[in-house]
């Protein structure tokens, strides 16, 4: 069963190279991403066992995972159907095979068990993502995909080196050499100490980079801000929790060899430097695609803290991981919605959307308050659970300055949206035949949805993976 | 036969500094194609024979010695760029911070402990200090064909490492690793045409157009 999880996306990417008509492909998403959602659901459900020599397993790590993106690509599924009607002009055979492509290599990141392997999935996710950057043809959009073509492959071969670092920290401590993580986790307190701080090192940077943490970000409003709006929604919900992944993996070798000091205060300061950065850069920034890449840097950062600090926000953060790209999967949806209709991103060409593009923009404007944290959006409980669960643990000066950059955040944004929303709108704005329709407001009204009910109601299911994913990750405790 | 190793990894050294020195971009291609080329003897040569590495050692061969050259070397005759111009730092700071990448290797690899039967042995600094000079390669030159080659460049350092651990490695990720990279190459081939097409240039200095007003 595990295996066809990833089969039947590159069977769906082969049937989408072989269909000729343009206006029929997009179809394949939907149904593939069906499928997608009801395999997982049963899988999540009815955990199989390991299979592959103990390579592919699926714990509540993955489950977490797989749950998290295959709403978001049934979503960016159903839109880009409607997306795809508007861009007739131009073949969408490399978007559908690249997004198929794409959604397999995501679903083995979850269920691999070998570092190796895990790293040969994000490195697919990564290289199949830049046509799709590229789907514009213009020299913006080039210059973005060259930016993140080369910074991304570099931060993944650096990831390499720190895996092929941890495998040799169990040479050094005279095991046997093994990149599978049960057996690393298992002997993970003999490990050779010095290799594997220099390993969390590379990786933290390596996985950091396609995560996008401040200061390394760079390609991200690039990348997020050229490529169409369903494409940055795969980016920013799919890869990075793809990419985080990876980074949780290798923190849960680091973790269980005990003195764990070194490791956390590294994920902090990491995180609270990408929040910050975001919270600075999100107050004057005049292009609403730019300004959700930024939003992601903050969420990435508060993540990351709350990844470094454990044990009391734990359950938080993982529910954060979580809601994160189904939040991210609203506003890029609607943002490429309301760039369709103006032929703008800039935020002082595009006013009153409310007007014009009634559910869009309300929907839009609900994706600010849910990715702001504001009640009744389930990403209130999550960051709230950070906070809390950090100031529970003894913490008083990381939870005071992630506040601070909160708020920063959300006033930097509000002066950005707001005005979008509820503005005046302009004369000379242009005329577009853009027109909301049930296929382009449905998928992220949906998502929209879940926000709102996690919110309300956590189901008890959920609730076990979290539960299970975070002992995983910090033993017993 | 370690020694043999030893003095294979000093030429793939001496190799790094004919890239950071040369201005011709076809040098460039032949120096990274020879170190994949004599990368790719390296693990017969430390391991006792097994079909397993002599796969690997074929792949690298192929791969890195002649079909990356070949994608490469085409990209040159069709943007007719030969040189590379004006780097962001000079030749002879290049070569120097090459040198001071190099110590800082040898220092860094010095502090870290060996397993048994690796001590003495050149991996380690050879390792880190080819994966900085690509780095330097690839931050320092602006046309777009040198900082592919900056990149294979850090790709071999990190195969070089690899080469203590195959036993980890087993063949599938291994060869994975390699059709990542052609592939991974490839794509930046396609893309590099298109910003010749674009920009009527290939020098990526020009690729300003996105910030943040």
């Amino acid at each position: 069963m595990v295996p066809m999880l990833i089969i039947m996306p590159l069977v769906g990417a082969g049937v989408a190279w072989l269909v000729p008509d343009n206006r029929w492909r997009p179809w394949l998403l939907p149904v593939t991403g069906l499928i997608h959602i009801f395999l997982t659901i049963d899988l999540v459900s009815y955990p199989p066992q390991a299979s592959l020599g103990g390579w592919i397993r699926l714990d509540s790590l993955g489950s977490l995972v797989l749950l998290a993106i295959s709403p978001l690509f049934l979503a960016c599924a159903f839109y880009s159907v409607g997306y795809l009607a508007y861009r007739q002009e131009r073949s969408n055979r490399t978007l559908c095979m690249g997004l198929l492509v794409c959604l397999g290599a995501m679903s083995l990141t979850a269920v691999a068990r070998h570092l190796g392997l895990l790293w040969l999935a994000l490195e697919t996710t990564t290289l199949v993502m830049a046509p799709l950057i590229y789907f514009n043809r213009n020299a913006r959009s080039l210059e973005a995909t060259w930016k993140y073509m080369l910074i991304c492959s570099v931060g993944i071969a650096l990831a390499l080196l720190g895996i092929l670092f941890m495998a040799y920290s169990t040479m050094v401590a005279g095991q046997e050499a093994t990149l599978l993580i049960d057996p690393l986790v298992a002997a993970a307190r003999h490990l050779s100490p010095a290799w594997l701080h220099a390993s969390f090192v590379f990786i933290l940077v390596g996985f950091g980079t396609k995560i996008g943490l401040a200061p390394l970000h760079t390609w991200k409003p690039d990348a997020y801000g050229e490529s169409p709006g369903l494409v940055g929604a795969m980016l920013s919900g799919g890869l990075v929790i793809c990419a985080f992944l990876g980074l949780i993996r290798v923190y849960q070798v680091c973790l269980a060899a005990g003195d764990t000091s070194f490791y956390r205060d590294a994920l902090i300061v990491m995180g609270l430097i990408s929040t910050a950065f975001a919270a600075i850069f999100l107050v004057r920034q005049n292009d609403f695609k730019r300004m959700l890449a930024y939003s992601s840097v903050e969420h990435v950062g508060i993540v990351v803290i709350g990844l470094g600090l454990g044990r009391g926000a734990l359950f938080a953060t993982l529910l954060h991981l979580l809601l994160n790209g189904f939040a991210k999967g609203i506003l890029f949806l609607a943002a490429g919605n309301i760039h369709r209709s103006y032929n703008s991103k800039r935020c002082d060409m595009v006013h009153g959307v409310l007007r014009r593009l009634p559910w869009s923009g309300g929907l839009f404007l609900a994706g600010f308050f849910a990715v702001t944290a504001s009640p009744p959006f389930a990403m209130f409980i999550s960051e709230f659970g950070i906070v809390s669960g950090a100031f529970a643990d003894g913490h008083t000066v990381v939870p005071v300055l992630l506040l601070l950059c909160l708020a920063v955040a959300f006033m930097g944004m509000a002066a950005n949206v707001l005005p979008m929303a509820f503005g005046e709108r302009l004369r000379d704005s242009e005329r577009t035949p853009y027109r909301d329709s049930l296929l382009t407001v449905g998928p992220p009204l949906m998502l929209a949805a879940l926000l709102l009910v996690f919110g309300l109601w956590l189901p008890a299911p959920l609730v076990r993976i979290i539960r299970d994913a975070g002992m995983i990750l910090e033993g017993m405790s | 036969m370690t020694q043999l190793a030893d003095q294979l990894l000093v030429v793939v050294l001496l190799l790094n500094f004919v890239v950071l020195a040369t201005s011709r971009l076809s040098v460039s291609i032949r120096a990274v194609a020879l170190q994949g080329i004599l990368l790719g003897f390296l693990p017969s040569i430390i391991h006792t024979f097994s079909w397993h590495l002599a796969a690997i050692s074929c792949g690298m061969i192929i791969v890195k010695g002649l079909l990356i050259p070949f994608l490469l070397t085409r990209a040159l005759q069709r943007l007719l760029v030969q040189r590379e111009p004006e780097p962001f730092l000079g030749y002879l700071a290049t070569l120097l911070a090459g040198a001071v990448c190099m110590a800082v290797s040898f220092v860094f690899a010095d502090r870290l402990p060996l397993a048994a039967g690796h001590q003495g042995l050149l991996f380690v600094p050879a390792a880190i200090a080819t994966l900085l000079i690509g780095l330097l390669v690839l931050v320092t030159r602006r046309k777009a064909v040198s900082q592919v080659i900056g990149y294979l460049v850090l790709e071999n350092g990190i195969f070089i490492f690899g080469q203590l651990l195959t036993e980890a490695m087993p063949m599938m990720v291994e060869a994975g690793v390699l059709l990542d990279l052609l592939v991974g190459i490839f794509v930046m081939g396609i893309v590099i045409g298109h910003i010749k097409t674009e920009f009527s240039s290939v020098d990526t200095s020009r690729l300003t157009a996105l910030r943040d007003t």
